[in-house]
This record gives C-alpha cells, sequence and structure tokens, in this order.
C-alpha cells in the first residue's frame, strides 16, 4: 500500500541502486527494449526485468510489450502528478475538518448563550 | 497529450475537537450543520450540496473558484454506526475528469473530555493533471530531484 509520502520512497528506493540507476539514466535519453538495457550491465535478463519491476513499481518507468519486444520508457510526470492530486486531496480535508472545528467551537458557545 | 495513470495512496489526518463524539458525529449526520462546515474556501462562488445521510444514501457536493475547475464531490454511504464510525465511497471530478475514487473512514472515540477524529483515505488517483502547465513544473521538479539523486549516487563511488 502506498501513502503520499511512501510514493516518493520507492521512487528514492528504486534510484539507491547503482544498475538501476544506469537503466534510469539510460532511459533518460530515450525509450529501450530490455535487452537494450541489460547489454551494458554484467547480469543476466532475469535480473534486469527484477530491477525493472522495481523501477515500474516506483512509477518512474513504464514498460509495454509490443509483438515479443517489452519496450521502456521513462515515466515521471504520472507520478509527479499523482502526488499533486494527493497532496491537493489531504489539504482539501484538512481544511474542512479546520472549519469543523471552527464550526464545532461556534456551535458550543451559541449553547454557552443559550444557558445562563 | 493525456497519459493513462492510476497510482494508489493512502494519507491519514487526525485531528482533535474540544466537544463530545455525540455533538462531532452530528455534525456530519445532519445536514443542516454539515452546511455550516462543509463548504469550500470563501472565495469559491455558491456551491450545491444535498446530503441524504443513510446507508445507500448519497452526498453531493459541487463548486469551485469562478474562473475554474468546478470541483465535484459524489460520495455512497456504505456504512454508519452512530457516535463511532462512517464509511463512504466517494469519486471527485475537475470539471469533466475524474480524478479520483476513494474509500474514506471517518471514526470517532472520546478523547482528553472531546473527540479524536481519525480520517483515513485509501484512494486511486487517475490520470495526473490535464494542465500542461502544472505537468511540465512538476516533470521538471522530479528531474530537478533525480538529478540530485543520481549525482549523489556518482558521489559515493
Amino acid at each position: 500500500m502506498l501513502n503520499s509520502q511512501s510514493a516518493l520512497d520507492l521512487m528514492f528506493q528504486a534510484l539507491a541502486d547503482a544498475s538501476r540507476r544506469s537503466m534510469v539514466e539510460r532511459l533518460c535519453r530515450g525509450p529501450a527494449s530490455v535487452s537494450e538495457l541489460a547489454a551494458p550491465l554484467a547480469m543476466s535478463l532475469p535480473a534486469v526485468v527484477q530491477h525493472l519491476q522495481v523501477l515500474e513499481a516506483s512509477g518512474l518507468v513504464r514498460s509495454e510489450k509490443v509483438g515479443r519486444v517489452r519496450t521502456c520508457a521513462i515515466q515521471p510526470a504520472a507520478l509527479r502528478a499523482a502526488e499533486t492530486w494527493i497532496h491537493e486531496r489531504r489539504l482539501f480535508w484538512e481544511h474542512r475538518l479546520d472549519q469543523l472545528g471552527a464550526f464545532l467551537a461556534e456551535q458550543g458557545d451559541e449553547d454557552k448563550g443559550r444557558t445562563p | 497529450m493525456s497519459q493513462r495513470s492510476a497510482v494508489h495512496a493512502t494519507f491519514v489526518i487526525e485531528k482533535h475537537y474540544p466537544a463530545a463524539p455525540e455533538r462531532v458525529f452530528a455534525a456530519f449526520a445532519d445536514p443542516r450543520l454539515k452546511a455550516r462546515w462543509f463548504v469550500g474556501p470563501s472565495e469559491w462562488g455558491p456551491s450545491e450540496h444535498r446530503v441524504d445521510f443513510r446507508v445507500g444514501g448519497r452526498e453531493l457536493s459541487a463548486g469551485g473558484p469562478a474562473e475554474g475547475p468546478k470541483h465535484r464531490f459524489d460520495a455512497l454511504y456504505q456504512d454508519i454506526v452512530p457516535n463511532e464510525r462512517i464509511v463512504f465511497t466517494y469519486d471527485m471530478h475537475l470539471d469533466a475528469n475524474r480524478i479520483s475514487v476513494s474509500l474514506t473512514t471517518i471514526e470517532f472515540a472520546p478523547a482528553d473530555g472531546g473527540t479524536a477524529l481519525k480520517f483515513t483515505e485509501q484512494g486511486v488517483f487517475l490520470d495526473g493533471y490535464d494542465d500542461a502547465g502544472s505537468r511540465e513544473h512538476g516533470t521538471r521538479l522530479l528531474l530537478d530531484q533525480l538529478g540530485a539523486v543520481l549525482a549523489h549516487g556518482d558521489a559515493a563511488h
């Protein structure tokens, strides 16, 4: 389960690994297939796929399979936009619940006014 | 270009009110009381608000700044335990775009002579912000953060 903090945490965790950073650096230059991503790395294809899964879970990278080729692309905007929503939604409720507090205080004063 | 995305998130807000749970609950349950506080910022124009507070009942609240966009909150009450708990699902539209679908739980508990209110929202946030300026700004911020992380990573080698 993500929360508004951990969406960023996931992203930073994804970037905490040197192999994944090199994959991100490669993808910053443009989309690439999984084998293109694996080529410069000294690791098996399944290991590359595992790293890719971490990057995808973080929202940084998205991949799409067309025929037999899985193409990966950097995807920063979606995650950032979701962060914006979550932040705005929290502000929306914080504001409403503060208004509830103000209303309850006002209502308390009215009650006191009625019962001398 | 509009990107499809679905990001799941949970957030919790905790408040303490110096009023008994019965009074805090009533401020949600009684539509006349709810209308006193469940309103947008003062700079928003007149808003629409309809509440049918019962399990299976709906609540609609719509309004926004004069220049737009119109915010539309459409909720369905799922579970109500008087003075203790309210569970509802809702979706939020900005103009014609559904930006999220959420499950919200509000729990009321007596605490320190008043009420501890715990608000938990679990939601799916959809398709990002369809505003080119914000998107570009957000992307630049993220790329700056990325750059900082990459630089830090290099420094560690």
